[in-house]
């Protein structure tokens, strides 16, 4: 379980890494916390010609938080993202969907921008990216642009980006008014990938009713999707909505597949019993946030 | 007065060394050593046709490629079968390098030597073999049908028939009241050591020797062995087992082919070479444990209690028998635990399969015995509506039954007699423990909570200490300091401190001056290794004997200095004295002088001992006839046969009917293994093999599919449990000491993993109610039992209903 042999650059600028990006061509990866991609290539199932390691590119570790939402850059590392209170005030989903992000061991050193770039259904982030519905930045050689995460998730560990292109920071929209979030997963053991889980954000309307309720999966589908379930619950007041029932709907609305840890019956069962526990939660904290 | 040792729980003085990260394991020796790098096979079943190692040659760095075609004399032969038994009727092992035909996905077929292990996985993966693929037999049903064979030679894929009884089963059977009859599996899981295997050998061409370091439970026997298939005398050879960071049985198998390869590579190179199995070649070339198909018929009468007991088993042996069928002799011995059961019949059929081969993983066949035997008692107790702790009562075997001779041979060849044991003892322990009455009330409350709670217990027995025989050298030095070697290894149990524990106490000298080294065949060379929970038992005696005939030279020299009869001295806090007469000492190290009479005073001490320092008698030779220079001694302890551990495990499992996620939220053990050296060390085995009878039980499966392909070869896929997934473990301790040894040591090493799946099967079916007949089991396997109609329902009668318990 060694690597095959790569290059490897450290720029230290963004500019300069899309230099080295651009002259090695399709064979080169970007390396940031590294804890996906180095177990990749120590099983050798990623051999790329060449790493260009981003870890000291100045500017690209903080986080800030604004009204409109939240900006990650590229080095900020899962752990950072979750004891920040600043993000956790704006988007309160961002803590607690990091929260169960692997081990503290990784949390240090992953980035919350990498498990994005990475693409992985199973990963939180990109679920939260997805029912946030937020966007990356992209720089390449000849400029910046948004992409929103629809256009950035194309399959399972597959992203649009192609060529010479760094993911310089992920944005994450504020929690909308007379809104509340929730986050919960099942996991085999503390830490692991889910087997699923869900990101929920219900809003109510002035008159304290369910004006809309949507749900993004973690394992459940190729890549992140958001389902809205307000259907089921719309226009009811919190204490009198039938969260079992978009349970139910949610379970109508995906196709997961099975693996070796849980069978496409059993995710779907934890659909609807995560999605009834979580829209639960969210709409009691979306009351306490309202007038 | 000396500071009292034996029974305390002293701190394990290895951790300091090991938790720090000063350990000295495999990998750490020799940074320059070349490494060695293997080409296994993709493939479950096929035959090699053509190896071309041509594109791999230009690889920078590579020094050298091995077939089948390299070896030669008894490396070309087939590996050995280490445990012969005479019903292992069709024993098969493999090659060094695979032969012709590679039986599992994971087999080495070439060996590749180059100046570092980058380049050697380099060059490996571009040696280009050309497989013939052959069809696959995978689990015991698969082997069983024998559509097709995973040896030519071996008909039905049968290597073993093993079958014992004590009585006419059939007849008794017809004779019962009742009786019943079911079928269940135990699925595959491993050993799993944090370290791999890991081999170093050095050659030393001037001396014509070689030194090997080896992660092995075994060093003395791999030294054996690489003596016997290098074709060196075994003088020029020597093995160390440094630090080595956990075996669990998967070490006591030797010598693996890396063990004989990577020697032969070193001596032919001339440099030392160095390999370090990495885990995905752990998961497909080292060993599994534990699948079974059980087949179980009891008989028993109105109360529940067993007449008559027939048990069929179908144990997956992988590819190949090296060690033997020692797994499910233990099976279908130890199967039957502390009862009381007048006619029993265990068969075994031990198959072959295309799988990595199976062989002891603590425990060793005992938690499959243990499920048989567990899961049967639940049956009775629910099919005649008593409550399950009450059945289990009835069959005990009753302390005034002891020694129990079953008339039965166990796994050492020898008869199969418990030693002692109290088990309604520890019975009543366990169920106090756990509060087994107290259970329906928190059912109840769990309920209200909208959870499903359920309980289960299981006791077991468990044969410990097995011969042929281990040996120890204890010597005093000059300088005080104590040495005690002993040929059997660690892998971490904290041998270090029980074996200082133990000589400190014989010998009157305080632990810090106790220096214990083990698995060194430099130091001590006779011995037979670490596996079967012997440690203690048989190291430990031998220890104890070595370091009491130290304190016999000893008092035997301090009694002529003194001019006093020897029974009147005493030693402690290493110090030799007149009991009763304070200031007539002499130091223990002073003895240790004296015992070696010197013509040379290289340093003050050993002036003492010189010809003209008058400290000797001129009436008698230096050294008297019959008796040695030094102040040493090594001796042997050879049980006539194994001792019997006994203990009981009882889980609370809590089950969400949302999800059915599965916790563990209590464990009590109840745990007897004689005399106890280290209270703490024995909980720590405790703990640990509660963890791993957790894993076995919820989380670890090797899930092999129809091809062979071992889909789950990682940690990320092949889940143990982790720190999160292990409850806090409540533990009561007995102690009925075994009368077969001095010291009244039973073993522990293996004892916590053995009742964890029958425990946990037990609590879950008696939450869910359905019938649990496979482990492990993971939620959403228990989602599919739970909703399927064909389910056998389940019901238990709480202790309560029939009023049984006090
Ligand atoms: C034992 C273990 C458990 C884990 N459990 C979880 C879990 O429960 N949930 C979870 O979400 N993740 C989990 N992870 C993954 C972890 O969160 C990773 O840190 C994360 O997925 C990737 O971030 P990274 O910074 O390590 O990226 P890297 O490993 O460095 O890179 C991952 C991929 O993203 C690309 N990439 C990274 N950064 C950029 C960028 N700025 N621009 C363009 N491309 C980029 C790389 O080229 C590579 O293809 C686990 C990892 C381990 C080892």
């Amino acid at each position: 379980m060694k690597p095959a042999p790569f290059g490897y650059a450290d720029p230290t600028s963004v500019a300069e890494a899309l230099d080295v990006l651009a002259a090695e061509g399709d064979g080169a990866k970007v390396l940031a916390g590294g804890q996906s991609l180095i177990p990749l290539l120590s099983m050798r199932l990623a051999a790329p010609t060449a790493l260009v390691d981003i870890n000291r590119v100045a500017g690209l570790d903080r986080i800030s938080a604004s009204p409109d939402g939240v900006r990650v850059g590229a080095l900020v590392r899962h752990a950072h993202l979750l004891a920040s209170a600043e993000a956790a005030a704006v988007q309160p989903l961002l803590g607690r969907a990091t929260a169960n992000v692997a081990h503290p061991a990784i949390r240090n050193r992953g980035t919350t921008v990498g498990s994005i770039a990475h693409a992985d259904p199973s990963g939180e982030m990109t679920a939260v990216l997805a029912v946030t519905d937020g966007s990356v930045t992209v720089a390449r050689p000849d400029g910046s642009t948004t992409v929103g995460w629809r256009d950035l998730f194309v399959g399972p560990l597959e992203t649009s980006l192609h060529g010479a292109a760094v993911v310089v920071d992920a944005f994450f929209p504020a929690l909308a008014p007379r809104s509340g979030t929730a986050f919960a997963e099942i996991a085999r053991r503390k830490g692991d990938y889910a087997v699923c889980g869900a990101a929920v954000v219900v809003t109510l309307d002035e008159d304290r009713r369910v004006a809309a309720a949507r749900a993004a999966y973690l394992s459940v589908g190729a890549m992140p999707e958001v389902h809205d379930l307000t259907d089921a619950v719309g226009g009811k007041p919190v204490d009198s909505a039938d969260w079992t029932a978009a349970g139910e709907l949610a379970r109508t609305l995906v196709d997961p597949d099975g693996d070796l840890h849980a069978s496409a019956d059993y995710r779907r069962l934890l659909v609807g019993a995560l999605t009834a526990r979580t829209l639960a939660e969210a709409a009691a904290e979306a009351e306490r946030r309202t007038p | 007065m000396t500071t009292k040792y034996f029974g305390e729980p002293v701190r394990r003085r290895e951790d300091a060394r090991l938790v720090v990260g000063k350990g000295r394991y495999l990998d750490d020796i020799g940074a320059d050593a070349y490494a060695a790098a293997f080409v296994r096979s993709p493939h479950a079943h096929a035959r090699v046709v053509d190896v071309d190692v041509g594109p791999a040659l230009d690889v920078e760095g590579l020094l050298a490629v091995y077939t089948y075609e390299d070896l030669t004399g008894p490396m070309a032969e087939p590996l050995p079968v280490l445990i012969p038994h005479p019903q292992l009727t069709h024993a098969r092992t493999g090659y060094p390098l695979v032969k012709d035909v590679t039986r599992h996905v994971g087999e080495p077929i070439v060996m590749v030597v180059a100046t570092d292990r980058y380049v050697a996985e380099d060059a490996a993966e571009k040696i280009a073999v050309t497989y013939e693929e052959l069809p696959v037999v995978v689990g015991v049903d698969a082997a069983e049908a024998a559509r097709v064979l995973v040896h030519d030679d071996v008909p039905g894929n049968i290597a073993a028939r093993h079958h014992q009884e004590t009585g006419d089963v059939e007849a008794a059977l017809a004779a019962s009241r009742h009786t019943l009859s079911f079928t269940q599996y135990v699925e595959r899981s491993a050993s799993m050591p944090m370290e791999g295997k890991g081999v170093h050998a050095r050659w030393d061409d001037a001396d014509s020797s070689l030194r090997v370091y080896s992660s092995t439970q075994a060093s003395t026997s791999v030294r054996a062995a690489i003596a016997a298939k290098l074709q060196l005398s075994l003088e020029k050879v020597e093995v160390i087992a440094p630090d080595v960071g956990g075996g669990f049985g998967v070490k006591i198998v030797h010598p693996w082919p890396e063990e004989l390869l990577v020697p032969m590579a070193a001596r032919l190179l001339g440099h030392p070479v160095k390999w370090v199995e990495d885990r995905r070649e752990h998961f497909v070339s080292s060993a599994h444990e534990r699948q079974q198909r059980q087949e179980i018929t009891v008989g028993y009468d109105d109360d529940g209690r067993i007449t008559a007991l027939d048990v069929l088993v179908w144990h997956d042996n992988g590819a190949y028998t090296p060690y033997g069928i020692i797994v499910p002799i233990n099976t279908a011995t130890q199967l039957l635990g502390p009862y009381d059961i007048p006619v029993y019949r265990a068969q075994v059929f031990s198959v072959y399969t295309n799988t990595v081969v199976v062989t002891p993983y603590r425990g060793a066949g005992r938690p499959q015995g243990c499920f048989a035997m567990e899961r049967t008692m639940d049956r009775i107790a629910q099919e005649r509506g008593l409550d399950r702790a009450e059945v289990r009562l009835r069959n005990l075997i009753q302390p005034d039954q002891f020694p129990y001779d079953w008339g039965l041979t166990f796994q050492d060849g020898r008869p199969l007699v418990y030693d002692s044991g109290n088990y309604p003892a520890m019975m009543a322990k366990l169920m106090a423990l756990v509060d087994w009455a107290g259970f329906p009330a928190r059912r109840a409350e769990a309920e209200a909570r909208g959870r499903l709670l359920g309980i289960g217990m299981a006791p077991y027995v468990e044969g410990t200490g097995p011969g042929p025989y281990e040996g120890a050298h204890v010597q005093v030095l000059g300088s005080g300091k104590v040495l005690v070697s002993t040929g059997l290894t660690s892998q971490g149990q904290g041998h270090e401190t029980v074996f200082a524990q133990l000589v400190a106490s014989e010998l009157g000298v305080p632990m810090e001056d106790v220096e214990v080294t083990t698995g060194d065949t430099r130091r001590f060379g006779y011995a037979v290794g670490t596996f079967a929970s012997r440690a203690a038992v048989v190291s430990g005696n031998a220890v104890a004997l070595a370091a009491r005939g130290v304190r016999e030279k000893a008092l035997r020299i301090a009694a002529d200095v003194l001019e006093v009869d020897a029974s009147d001295l005493e030693i402690a806090d290493g110090v030799v004295g007149v009991k009763g007469t304070p200031g007539a000492t002499i130091p223990l190290r002073t003895v240790a002088v004296l015992s070696n009479p010197l013509r040379y005073a290289f340093d003050e001490a050993a002036r003492q001992a010189t010809q003209f320092a008058g400290t000797s008698d001129d009436s008698k030779p230096p050294v008297s006839p019959g008796d040695a220079p030094g102040l040493e001694h090594t001796d042997y302890y050879s049980p006539i046969r194994s001792t019997f551990a006994s203990g009981a495990h009882a889980a609370v499992v809590e089950i969400d009917p949302a999800t059915w996620e599965i916790e563990v939220v209590q464990y009590a053990v109840v745990h007897d293994c004689g005399t106890v050296v280290n209270p703490m060390i024995v909980e720590g085995q405790v703990h640990g093999g509660v963890a791993q009878g957790v894993g076995g039980a919820l989380y670890e499966r090797m899930a092999y599919d129809r091809d062979g392909q071992l889909l789950n070869a990682s940690f990320m896929d092949f889940l143990m449990p982790y720190a999160s997934e292990v409850p806090p473990v409540d533990i009561d301790h007995q102690s009925t000491p075994s009368p077969l040894n001095a010291l009244g040591i039973k073993g522990a090493g293996e004892a916590g993993v053995i009742p964890g799946s029958a425990a946990i099967a037990s609590a879950i079916e008696d939450a869910v109610g359905r019938r649990i007949a496979a482990m492990p089991i993971s939620p959403s396997e228990l989602y599919d039992l739970v909703r399927s109609p064909s389910a056998e329902r389940v019901i238990n009668s709480s202790p309560h209903e029939t009023g049984a318990m006090a």
